[in-house]
């Protein structure tokens, strides 16, 4: 079965044909990195407008560099949250509109239970695992036991991890993307010269970054923005020490037999590493897809998606995007003539 | 009205308390300094409008904006990576202000002028690392005076 996934959450536009779910006939991703660059993050009407722009390019490269024709096809699967809304929409609209002409299968996907898939298209992990989804905009700590079986565990109450990143990057004068700059940064510096606290939250599985942040600035405040590598370094180990310590607690407490990773902050190696080694030592698996299938793409929509169509699930042409769609609950059906906040002109796009 | 919190928890329970009082069309501003306080006391704004406790108005820098459902419609602006008022009307947030849901901005001193005349102003100074002090103007202080008026 061939899918087309396509995903446009946030700043990717991105495409991929996947077969029977695990084989990679293309992955096209066009960052709008460069676009974003200059307002110091995502804009959300800014990615809108250049999904809008690049959106159809993409998928015609993917059909291209998958040797294969629009028509070969078995069924779409497109993210439909969580996300920025406008986002989303040109997404989805695509979708219905090509699965409508076609004829085609369409099926919605939670962009969270994608970013766990991606870790089954290369391996079989055992279940159930933990799953810790870490980027940008998501900070989720989920119990896994099978497809459309979650438990969402904990998640930030409120700076997702890397949106903490890029916080205190900015403080510190490294730039955006923050992660990467980060990470460059603390190399070069000595992790134990500055501790910051750990928001541990006992007691819950919820993370907390805010006053992290806010211990990072009132550092600098005291003693000026010098040793940017050392606070750096201290900032990025705080940051690990809690997701690891909570993870590993999570996955003792469920008894689970693997660690899952995802989203863009997985990228980060020193991350990775300690979570891998503390699986080891709890005697479980460790799992992170390849840093391609880390960041946002459209391979882990087209395979999630070949398993679900497989399942005989469909998502009716009707179907409405959510912002904070919250895994493991079903998509909220659209609601026709609902009226927003602004007057129903864009608000109504939006009923979760 | 002026209040001293000296913890987040007590941020929190205050912005509980206002956001209790919050009728539609509302538009709050909220203005302070980086780690001040603005998403915490939203967090207590959402709790009064009666979002659900288990869905934590988190932070919407990345996104710019999230949306609540509470006894109201809640969005949750944050300016914090804008910088300049045009960006903000390209984006056309202001859309949001004369709408029917209740309206929280963070950053909102960046767009004074977008903002309706008859808004509610809530600052938040940082006295030390722990006490902030919240100053609460506009929309008659959402005292219950302003209902005997009516």
């Amino acid at each position: 079965m061939i899918v087309l996934g396509i995903e446009t959450s946030c700043d990717e536009t991105a495409a991929a044909v996947v077969e029977d779910g695990k084989k990679v006939r293309s992955s096209v991703v066009s960052s709008q990195v460069d676009i974003h660059r200059k307002f110091g993050g995502v804009v959300p009407e800014l990615a809108s407008r250049a999904h809008l722009d690049l959106l159809c390019p993409v998928i015609e490269e993917s059909f291209h560099r998958a040797g294969l024709s629009i028509l070969d096809i078995d069924g779409i699967a497109v993210t439909a949250g969580p996300g920025l809304v406008g986002a989303l929409l040109v997404g989805t609209s695509t979708a219905k509109a090509i699965c409508f002409s076609l004829k085609k299968p369409l099926i919605a996907i939670n962009h969270i239970e994608a970013h766990l898939y991606a870790n089954f298209i290369d391996e079989e992990p055992v279940l159930p695992a933990i799953g810790l989804i870490v980027s940008g905009g998501h900070t989720d700590m989920v119990y896994v036991s099978g497809i459309n079986e979650y438990k969402v565990l904990g998640r930030t109450r409120d700076d997702a991890v890397g949106e903490a990143f890029d916080k205190v990057a900015k403080m510190l004068g490294l730039g955006y993307p923050g992660g990467p700059a980060i990470e460059r940064a603390a190399q070069k510096g000595d992790a134990g010269k500055i501790t910051f606290p750990r928001p541990y939250l006992p007691g819950s599985f919820d993370f907390s970054f805010s006053g992290l942040k806010t211990a990072v600035l009132y550092h600098i405040k005291k003693h000026g923005c010098k040793d940017v590598e050392d606070i750096a370094a201290g900032f990025q180990a705080a940051v690990v020490d809690v997701l690891v310590r909570k993870v590993l607690m999570a996955a003792e407490d469920e008894g689970v037999g693997s660690i899952l990773l995802g989203g863009g902050v997985a990228r980060n190696t020193v991350l990775r590493k300690a979570l891998e080694e503390g699986a080891f030592k709890t005697g479980i698996g460790f799992f992170c897809p390849p840093p391609a299938l880390c960041t946002d793409n459209a391979v882990m929509i087209a395979g999630l998606g070949f398993v679900k169509l497989e399942r005989g699930e469909r998502s009716s042409l009707s179907l409405n995007v959510c912002s904070n769609w919250v895994l493991g609950s079903p998509l909220p059906p659209l609601i026709r003539g609902e009226q927003g906040g602004m007057g129903g002109c864009r608000v109504e796009r939006d009923s979760c | 009205m002026e209040q001293i919190t000296r913890s987040p928890e007590e941020t929190q329970a205050l912005g509980e308390k206002i956001g209790r009082k919050l009728r539609e069309g509302d538009v709050v501003a909220l203005i302070g300094e980086l780690g001040a306080g603005k998403t915490c006391l939203t967090q207590g704004l959402g709790l009064g409008l009666g979002v659900d406790p288990n869905l934590y108005l988190t932070s919407p820098s990345f996104t710019l904006i999230k949306e609540y459902r509470g006894r109201l419609r809640v969005y949750h602006i944050d300016l914090y990576r804008l910088n300049s008022i045009k960006e903000v009307y390209e984006l056309g947030f202001e859309e949001y202000f004369y709408g029917s849901g209740v309206t929280i901005v963070e950053w909102a001193d960046r767009i004074e002028t977008l903002l309706p005349p008859e808004h509610v102003r809530i600052e938040i100074e940082v006295v030390s690392e722990n006490e902030r002090r919240i100053k609460l103007t506009g929309q008659a202080c959402l005292t219950p005076t302003s209902e005997k008026n009516k």
